[in-house]
């Protein structure tokens, strides 16, 4: 069996995130890391490689982004990737859901994976959505925001938060499965796993090499267009106090509950 | 025609809140646009009766196609949703938040090669056609969004349709026979809707007190409810304690839990992630307690304290028991 785990690179949660006003994208400049959600979705090929109920041969680490989106997947492969998969091409730049989407399902009908996993959302956008473009272009039964997963027999017995309870549902192989950070804990690279990470197999693809059609990616391919970017609505700021003296600051929360009569 | 098609979830015999909200915006701005709102519903039960399907006209629906198929799932629905836009050329498809709605959406985008916003918090109407509020960058900016070409799809965020009767009579249902797609069939509903851990109820409270991920350990949660206990209020929690175990699934803020607006709200180790933030932020007071300066909770917190909620809420408990006392 073969997973394909699909990752990204994602700004820095500790550095701000900000709008280039001229492009109406998301400043990409600054420092970059593996979205922290795609390390919950290694982790999940990980374990079910290392839990011995399916025989799993190889894992291997596919993104879509500029030439600096390696390190992306030197961090997967230091992580427990076997090899990793770069589509990389000038034509794929500021391409939206729906072609990220397509791009990303172009490169996974070449692999043929038996499972394919991602995080449910990054930091920096597309949120719980392109799991499910990426099944559909591969005419693949799909579930997002999984927290359990058991691999057994073909099949995956998966759990998750719906609109009304925790549902259990069963999927058959081959499947997409987006994962939440409550599935596990991921594991931390050992620094032999990160020196050794460059060396392992790494394929690049053009939009050629994937035989993704041009015409609907990139700006090119565009079904949806920004029209502006907007503040967001003003919002009054509110008190903030630094806890020094706790007395003091449990005096200051009462008196200003007090004040509007919430403790009657 | 300028059409909109919505879907609305539903689970024994009663749809869903938010759906509702969807078909509610769907038939103002199908108004707007001079065109019809309609709705798709998928069920395998027989409790999509025809008096159920046709109420959904009360909230602007003027027709509601019905499918045969498993419910709880999203890909039949992509199934029906695609076949009915294809055959009726419905310019939009809009849902309300909700873990199926992106699902449904998503795969709506694959099938038809049609433009997506998703987490949309407001949708206008800009020389006949829609145009979508999106918050950005943990809503620190706001994209205004149109579509490339139809249909265009708009994945709402939750609560950002509210639901409201328009004074609309009874839509009209039709059923439609939908072949579905081998992959749609090859995911199985095991078990829906389970609750898990006690039973509590946190809607009806005027005090809330909310614990995170901050409060360290399950055994946390004895100073939120020490707490609650002296306000007088009840205890709800972050999808992560709950996804961990520490607290009951009922008593889960935000995105697949619940939505509250009570008097005072008190988040003691949430960071506030905006799937938090949208089943809250409605709350008339919100007083917040983290021991990290940037957690976005105090953007939108009234007041804010910054430390350790170890040290502060056995504390603050005493306080609120003797000034209640006094």
């Amino acid at each position: 069996m073969k997973i394909c785990v699909l990752v990204k690179e994602v700004p820095d949660a500790a550095v701000e995130k900000r709008m280039d006003p001229s492009t109406k994208r998301l400043d990409r400049s600054g420092e970059k890391n593996l979205n922290p959600f795609d390390t919950h979705a290694i982790e999940a090929a990980m374990q079910i490689k290392e839990g011995g109920k399916a025989d799993i041969e190889e894992v291997v680490a596919v993104t879509m982004g500029p030439e600096s989106a390696v390190r992306a997947l030197h961090k997967a492969v230091s992580l427990g990737a076997d090899r990793s998969v770069h589509l990389t091409d000038d034509a794929l730049a500021v391409s939206d859901v729906c072609a990220t989407g397509y791009a990303l399902a172009q490169v996974l009908k070449q692999e043929q994976p038996d499972l394919v996993l991602l995080g449910q959302q990054s930091d920096d956008g597309e949120c719980y959505t392109i799991g499910a473009v990426v099944a559909d272009h591969l005419q693949m039964p799909s579930l997002t925001q999984v927290i359990k997963m058991d691999a057994e027999g073909g099949k995956l017995r998966c759990e998750r938060q719906a609109e009304y309870g925790y549902d259990t549902v069963e999927v058959e192989l081959p499947a997409v499965i987006s994962v939440g950070d409550a599935i596990n804990e991921p594991r931390y690279p050992s620094l032999k796993a990160i020196m050794g990470a460059k060396k392992k197999p790494l394929d690049t693809k053009s939009t050629g090499d994937a035989e993704i059609d041009t015409s609907r990616v990139g700006s090119e391919g565009k079904r949806t267009a920004v029209l502006a970017i907007n503040p967001p609505p003003e919002k009054e700021a509110g008190q903030i106090i630094e806890d020094e003296d706790t007395g003091e600051t449990v005096e200051k929360i009462v008196a200003w509950l007090d004040e509007r009569k919430l403790l009657a | 025609m300028s059409g909109i098609l919505t879907y609305v979830l539903h689970y024994q015999g009663e749809f869903n809140k938010n759906s509702l909200g969807a078909v509610t915006e769907a038939g103002k701005l199908a108004k707007e646009l001079g065109g019809e709102a309609a709705a798709v519903v998928v069920g395998e039960g027989d409790d999509l009766t025809d008096d159920l399907c046709a109420s959904l006209g009360k909230y602007g629906a003027t027709k509601v196609y019905r499918a045969r198929g498993p419910e709880g799932l999203a890909q039949p629905v992509v199934d029906v949703m695609a076949k009915v836009i294809e055959e009726n050329g419905y310019d939009y498809a809009l849902f309300g938040g909700g873990l199926l709605g992106f699902e449904i959406g998503a795969g709506l985008t694959a099938r038809l090669n049609a433009g997506v916003t998703m987490e949309v918090t407001e949708v206008k109407v800009q020389d006949g056609k829609l145009v979508a509020d999106r918050p950005i960058l943990q809503d620190s900016a706001i994209a205004e969004v149109d579509y490339v070409g139809t249909p265009g799809i708009i994945i709402g965020r939750l609560n950002a349709f509210e639901m409201a009767e328009s004074g609309d009579g009874a839509a009209s249902v039709e059923d439609v026979e939908v072949e579905l797609s081998d992959w749609s069939t090859k995911a199985r509903m095991i078990e829906r809707g389970e609750q898990r851990g006690a039973d509590v109820n946190i809607e009806d409270a005027d005090i809330l007190v909310a614990g995170g991920r901050g409060l360290g350990k399950a055994e946390g949660f004895q100073l939120c409810e020490d707490l609650a206990d002296a306000l007088g209020g009840a205890v709800a929690a972050t999808r992560a304690v709950v996804d961990a175990g520490w607290y009951p699934y009922a008593a889960q803020i935000g995105q697949t839990g619940k939505t509250v607006a009570p008097k005072l709200y008190l988040a003691a180790g949430i960071s506030g992630a905006i799937q938090h933030k949208v089943g809250m932020q409605s709350s008339e007071n919100i007083v917040a307690i983290n021991k990290d300066p940037n957690a976005p909770i105090f953007e939108f917190s009234d007041l804010g304290i910054v430390g350790d909620l170890n040290k502060i809420l056995p504390k603050l408990t005493e306080a609120v028991k003797a000034k209640k006392g006094g």
